[in-house]
């Protein structure tokens, strides 16, 4: 798909910070009710005014860093006038001419690695959450709920660098990875995360795909947009230049007939919020920056000799790679990346859970009980299993499911039966007949349950035989 | 000159309806002022735009949360409502 070209503005919530933007309200307005997080500068009543807030200034120029973005020496706010019910003063702050940040760029790891220019980073205030009973087009009214109005946003603008829906996907991934590992970002939160997408193919226009607020909408959206604009091509009708709206709930972009254009937003500088000077915070800014995940990943595979890929897969998520570090000290490294980022990752994405469900210290008694060979590998997925699904802990677990291996002496007694039962096996397996041994295998596997160790019965019965 | 097309496009990004008489009283004065400001543009004042002109920068706050307006209060002067929501048009 060389011929579509995507380049994205995300909206990121500073959804850690105390407060709002520009007043005290609490950012904490997730599990209460409507209007009920608001003050006079979020209700934009006339006469108050915006104090900015330092932190979220400091976490602007936190993931500006990260994102190798020049820092501003001078930055503005300016006011982007618009007339909507979510937007009590008929304005949003925002920034324009002199944003906090310029020219980064992130690198998204896909089949190859590919570098994404970031075009600019700034700050603006949210807009409060209109809530429409029904489908959008159909309602009579909004109901506007201004717990949202003045969180502070960070729009990150991409160049027109990613070339399909699934680099789009990757390149959200990947910013949230490090917002997270920045500690401003709560990427679980209800609208911490929203995006437009402006999408063209080759030979046709643009369309800004707006309104898109999930990971996944991402790139269902862009994979529509590109069907429906190819089948125009198809059919010889112009593709035009125009904003649509992304319905979640049937995965389609609908024409949104805006008569706004740029410069309809006259924007002009904030008289009531001073200039700031960005760029002197940057040094002591610097110091605090963590270890992101290129570097944690890069550590990894040095410091705990794993694979390129699970270290990868244990960093995609500060939470994950915090686990592991926890486990690798007690256990073999190589086994708890594998168990960690193959078994356990895909047991707790099959349940749409996080890492947080499972608690490293059963991971590392899990771990340890395979080391020493109390349990097989099947035996250890099934207590992964049980405990994501019932509880308990492994011990518990292992003792009520009887999934302590089985000993030497049992797994003879089982293999000396197999071979009495199945006299037709044994002379297949005497005439060169390879399934036959792992038939025998099977009938011995029943017999204990699938506890003993294969490689334990393999080995006895070939000397049996 | 701005004309009576713009004069309504101003009018509808306001969300102002404007009568026939007052889009021809606006477009003359609206293109007064425009003359005013362009006496401006004659000028070629050789220094960077000034923003704010009271010198002042960087001022901030701390991040600490305070107390919000009960829904109650913020509702109050609400002439349309509906279950805590403050209740406007559709615009799409």
């Amino acid at each position: 798909m060389k011929d579509v070209i995507i380049g994205l503005e995300v909206h990121v919530q500073l959804n850690k910070l105390n407060s709002k933007l520009f007043c005290g309200c609490s950012t904490k307005y997730h599990d209460s009710g409507p209007n009920t997080h608001t003050c006079p500068v979020c209700l934009g009543l006339p006469g108050a005014l915006p104090v900015l807030n330092r932190t979220a200034v400091e976490a602007a120029i936190k993931v500006a860093l990260a994102l190798n973005c020049e820092i501003a020496e001078q930055t503005l706010f300016y006011r982007k006038n618009y007339y909507y019910p979510d937007l009590p003063k008929g304005f949003q702050i925002s920034q324009y001419d002199y944003p906090i940040a310029i020219n980064g760029n992130l690198v998204i790891e896909g089949d190859s690695e590919r570098n994404i220019r970031i075009r600019r980073v700034h700050m603006e205030e949210d807009p409060a959450r209109l809530v429409h009973k029904g489908p959008i087009e159909k309602s009579k009214y909004s109901l506007i709920d201004y717990n949202r109005s003045g969180m502070s946003l960070l729009e990150v603008v991409t160049e027109p660098d990613l070339r399909s829906p699934k680099e789009a996907r990757q390149f959200l991934n990947k910013l949230r990875n490090i917002l997270e590992y920045l500690d401003v970002f709560d990427g679980y939160l209800e609208g911490a995360i929203r995006v437009d997408a402006n999408i063209s193919l080759a030979g046709g226009a643009r369309a800004e795909v707006k309104n898109i607020s999930s990971y996944k909408g991402v790139e269902k959206a862009l994979s529509f947009e590109i069907v429906r604009q190819k089948n125009l091509m198809r059919r010889g009708i112009k593709v035009v230049q125009e904003t649509r709206h992304y319905d979640e709930a049937r995965g389609v972009t609908i024409s949104l007939r805006t008569k706004e254009e740029e410069k309809d937003y006259r924007y002009f500088p904030e008289p009531d919020l001073v200039p700031f000077k960005a760029k002197d915070g940057v040094p002591k800014i610097k110091e605090t920056l963590p270890e992101l995940p290129d570097a944690k990943r890069r550590r990894f595979v040095e410091q705990y000799n794993i694979s390129e890929h699970h270290a990868k897969v244990l960093t995609s998520e500060l939470k994950l790679a915090n686990f592991f570090e926890n486990v690798a000290g007690k256990v073999d490294t190589n086994q708890a990346a594998t168990w960690i980022a193959d078994v356990l990752k895909g047991e707790l994405n099959y349940r749409g859970l996080g890492i947080d469900a499972f608690s490293p210290e059963h991971a590392i008694q899990i771990l340890r009980m395979l080391e020493k060979k109390d349990i097989t590998e099947k035996g250890a997925v099934q207590v992964i299993r049980t405990l994501l699904d019932e509880g308990g802990t492994p011990a518990e677990i292992v003792k009520q499911k009887g999934l302590i291996k089985v000993g030497t002496d049992v797994i003879a007694r089982a293999v000396e039966e197999a071979i009495k039962e199945n006299p037709t096996a044994v002379q297949d397996y005497h005439a060169g007949r390879n399934e036959a041994l792992h038939f025998l295998v099977g009938q011995v596997m029943k017999k204990t349950s699938g506890k003993a160790d294969p490689d334990a019965v393999n080995k006895l019965l070939r000397e049996k035989l | 000159m701005i004309g009576k097309k713009d004069v309504e496009h101003i009018g509808w990004l306001a969300r102002i309806k404007l009568s026939d008489e007052e889009k021809e009283e606006f477009t003359g004065q609206l293109n007064t002022i425009l003359d005013y400001f362009a006496k401006l543009d004659e000028i070629d004042p050789g220094v960077a735009p000034t923003h704010h002109v009271s010198g002042i920068e960087n001022v901030f706050r701390d991040d600490v949360m305070k107390e919000s307006l009960s829904q109650e209060d913020v509702l109050r002067n609400a002439p349309r409502k509906e279950e805590g929501f403050f209740k406007g048009p559709r615009i799409v």
